[in-house]
């Protein structure tokens, strides 16, 4: 008897926990229907413009946000899982650019209503145009777009005689570095900003890492590293290898680590993104840098592969995708619409220092305040050239991480031979990665 | 782990015997109640993902071209079998393996024979401290190595600059030895404890009247270290070897987090990891999985019948 009344307590139990968790499930929250917008890490720009869009929507929708991981290739890969298994609680989400065409190849991408489109398309740099654009038509809305612009000290170039006023070479810089004995950071780790570079130096040599682009059928995807372009590449990350100039720890040099030697000085050059302003302007502000520092920075333009022809700087930044399989697709895109207003963007520059794709921001007058290089920004946001649109990034990217690691041992013709087979193999899934 | 732990039919098992009577029956009927839940949860969480990444890696099957996938067969063997990537890796792994849980062996005896011969009232304390690393989260030692060792924010090239060879510059991810070197470092910190706890059971089991009669009959500390507690905690040494194996084939964390597969330090766990989850190439990277899986079963296969371990004995029965 006790037994059986025992169990029956605990059969009881266990409905009632059943049901109190299906009813939490079930149950939609009252008011209007709330929007999910997967974001990448910021400093909490993004969640601002969230609250700013949901008070503008007039009780429309509301806005909230889910952070994603750090890297790039992990936000794709949480995405990617979530969408394949028709996740409907992702309705806005910030894609890097590259991932773009994947998703749009998948389906993962609701159709863009025309209204949107147009919207989209009006006062936007051409290089974050592209890099939204799948075979023709635009499947994500431009949102930030990021470019590395050339940084150095000024004290120390004064010394080398380069005039930085205008657009200098790699071969300049790798020179001018090893005879004053310095260094030039550069993304020298095994991750995908090894590929941004690789893309950076073949498109400023008139090449393309993928010369068919649109190509659905990876098997029919064609490389163009074999060509001089690709070669040109190989033989300056050879003669930055074999000059001296990187930075302790290069193979494994990022970013952050690369902003950091360039602050404290061992490198009197840098190519990287305009963060690390901010962030030697907020180290100043914590009393850790002393102002001269920030105040001996020089930026340019991204540095030439040939002598006469004008870089073609890396693009990064945030697109705004709309979920396929949202349940408010429409006013998903109405509120990407909110989000890449000029007035967000320009909030989003200054708080958060992440330029913005559009044109008519640049000339803000409290952007310019905040970040002097605005005006080179938009100039190098205008000649930058997207990375290998394909459906099949992670590979190609991949392929080419594997090969060109580490850069200074890269030879040119080997490397660029190395690398087609080995991408060529991927695509066609008969090798690893 | 202790799935895999089989008891051995003893003079006792009441399956050979004809008339169960209503006590053994009673016993029987408790035991399935207390290990039911646990065996329907491995089976949900272990054999079901098993066998659909068997059942997956027969396919051409991307996650984002669901629609494309096609039945290959042993294709995808095929193609990882003859890729240097894979053997570069298997190599990579079993170098890792047997370099960690040899180290490990040697320094968690040492360990575990401290931890015996403590005086009553330091025992806890000791056991407690050696125990900290295996506690700490391996990914979160990973990064700690990895911060200790990285050449701007480390510290380890300036404690260390009065060693040969190490200087303010020393970059130890840039080249495959000197990442492996630091990698093995970190799992063999984080794991020792494991190996000198199950050793320390062994010792324990060692029977004091063996070693005072060894003492009586003059034998030194040395010749009854050789001749009475290693031979009588074999078992226990093969367990704790065979357990250190299997975890470290596995390795990935340290990996992940210090090179990310960088200067020919991917393993086999790595690879799979690559295949699924960064190409979402679900049939290739199962059958990397399955190729590792069967990996594991022929290191244990190899283990309890080649070196006749009994696990039982682990547990001190």
């Amino acid at each position: 008897m006790r037994h059986q009344r025992r169990r029956l307590t605990a059969v009881a139990v266990a409905v009632a926990v059943i049901a109190a968790l299906a009813a939490a499930c079930s149950s939609a929250p009252p008011g209007p229907p709330v929007l999910t917008w997967y974001i990448n890490p910021d400093d909490g720009g993004q969640a601002e413009i969230a609250a700013r869009c949901t008070a503008a929507s007039g009780g429309r929708y509301s806005i909230v946000t889910s952070t994603l991981p750090r890297q790039a290739s992990e936000q794709r890969q949480q995405l990617v899982r979530r969408l394949a298994a028709n996740d409907s609680s992702i309705d806005i989400m910030s894609i890097d650019p590259p991932y773009v065409p994947e998703f749009a190849q998948a389906g993962f991408l609701a159709p863009m209503p025309p209204a949107v489109e147009a919207a989209a398309r009006e006062d936007r740099v051409p290089s974050s145009v592209e890099a939204s654009t799948w075979q023709g038509r635009l499947v994500a809305v431009p949102f930030w777009a990021n470019t590395q612009l050339l940084w150095y000290r000024k004290s120390a170039v004064a010394q080398m005689g380069l005039d930085m006023n205008r657009p200098v070479t790699w071969d300049q810089i790798i020179q001018a570095a090893s005879r004053a004995r310095t260094q030039i950071a550069a993304q020298g780790t095994r991750g995908e900003s090894l590929t941004v570079w690789v893309n950076a130096l073949i498109e400023s040599s008139g090449g393309s890492i993928i010369t068919n682009v649109g190509e659905e059928n990876p098997e029919l995807v064609q490389l163009g590293l074999n060509a001089p372009p690709g070669l040109e590449a190989a033989r300056v990350l050879q003669t930055y290898g074999a000059a001296g100039v990187a930075p302790p720890g290069f193979p494994t040099s990022d970013e952050d680590t690369n902003a950091e030697s360039f602050q404290s000085g061992s490198a009197a050059f840098m190519v990287n993104y305009p963060f690390i302003w901010g962030k030697a302007k907020s180290a100043v502000e914590e009393g850790t840098l002393p102002q001269s520092v920030p105040d001996d920075y020089g930026w340019t333009i991204y540095p030439q592969t040939l002598p006469d022809r004008p870089s073609a700087p890396p693009l990064g930044g945030i697109n705004l995708g709309v979920g396929a399989f949202s349940n408010h697709p429409d006013l998903a895109y109405d509120a990407t619409t909110c989000i890449t207003s000029p007035e967000n963007s320009a909030y989003y520059f200054v708080s958060n220092g992440n330029p913005s794709s559009r044109i008519s921001v640049f000339s803000d007058p409290e952007v310019v305040a905040e970040f002097p290089m605005a005006p080179t920004i938009r100039d190098s946001l205008t000649q930058a050239a997207p990375r290998p649109q394909t459906a099949y990034y992670a590979e190609v990217s991949g392929g080419i991480q594997r090969t060109f690691h580490p850069p200074d041992a890269v030879v040119p013709g080997p490397t660029n031979e190395a690398a087609t087979a080995l991408i060529t193999a991927v695509l066609r899934k008969e090798a690893l990665l | 782990m202790s799935a895999t732990l089989d008891r051995p039919t003893s003079a006792v098992d009441p399956t050979r015997d004809g008339g169960l009577n209503e006590k053994t029956r009673a016993e029987r009927r408790l035991g399935w109640y207390l290990a039911g839940p646990a065996f329907v949860v491995m089976l949900l969480v272990t054999a079901y993902p098993i066998v659909q990444a068997v059942y997956d890696s027969l396919f051409d099957y991307r996650l984002t071209d669901p629609e494309n996938s096609s039945f290959v067969g042993l294709g995808n063997y095929g193609v990882i079998l003859t890729d240097s990537v894979w053997w570069t890796s298997f190599g990579v792994t079993a170098f890792i393996t047997v370099v960690t849980v040899a180290v490990e062996l040697v320094l968690g005896f040492g360990l575990a024979l401290v931890m015996l011969n403590a005086l009553r009232g330091l025992r806890p304390v000791l056991r407690t401290v050696i125990l900290i690393p295996y506690a700490v989260i391996t990914v979160v030692s990973a990064f700690a190595w990895q911060f200790a060792f990285s050449v701007d924010s480390g510290f380890v090239n300036s404690w260390f600059s009065w060693v040969p060879g190490v200087t303010a510059d020393t970059d130890w991810f840039g080249t495959q030895g000197l990442s492996l070197f630091v990698i093995c470092l970190a799992e063999i910190w984080k794991t020792t404890p494991f190996i000198s706890l199950l050793l320390l059971a062994g010792l324990a089991q060692v029977p004091d009247v063996l070693q005072e009669a060894a003492k009586v009959d003059g034998a030194t500390w040395f010749q009854r270290l050789r001749r009475v507690t290693l031979p009588n905690m074999k078992a226990a040494i093969m367990v704790a070897v065979l357990f250190r194996t299997l975890d470290a084939f596995r390795v990935f964390d340290s990996v992940f987090v210090m090179t990310a597969g960088a200067n020919g330090t991917e393993t086999v766990s790595f690879l799979a990891y690559r295949q699924t989850i960064e190409r979402v190439e679900i049939g290739l990277g199962s059958a990397v999985s399955v190729l590792l899986f069967l990996s594991v079963v022929l290191i244990s296969a190899l283990f309890i019948k080649g070196f006749k371990v009994d696990l039982s004995q682990a547990r001190g029965e």
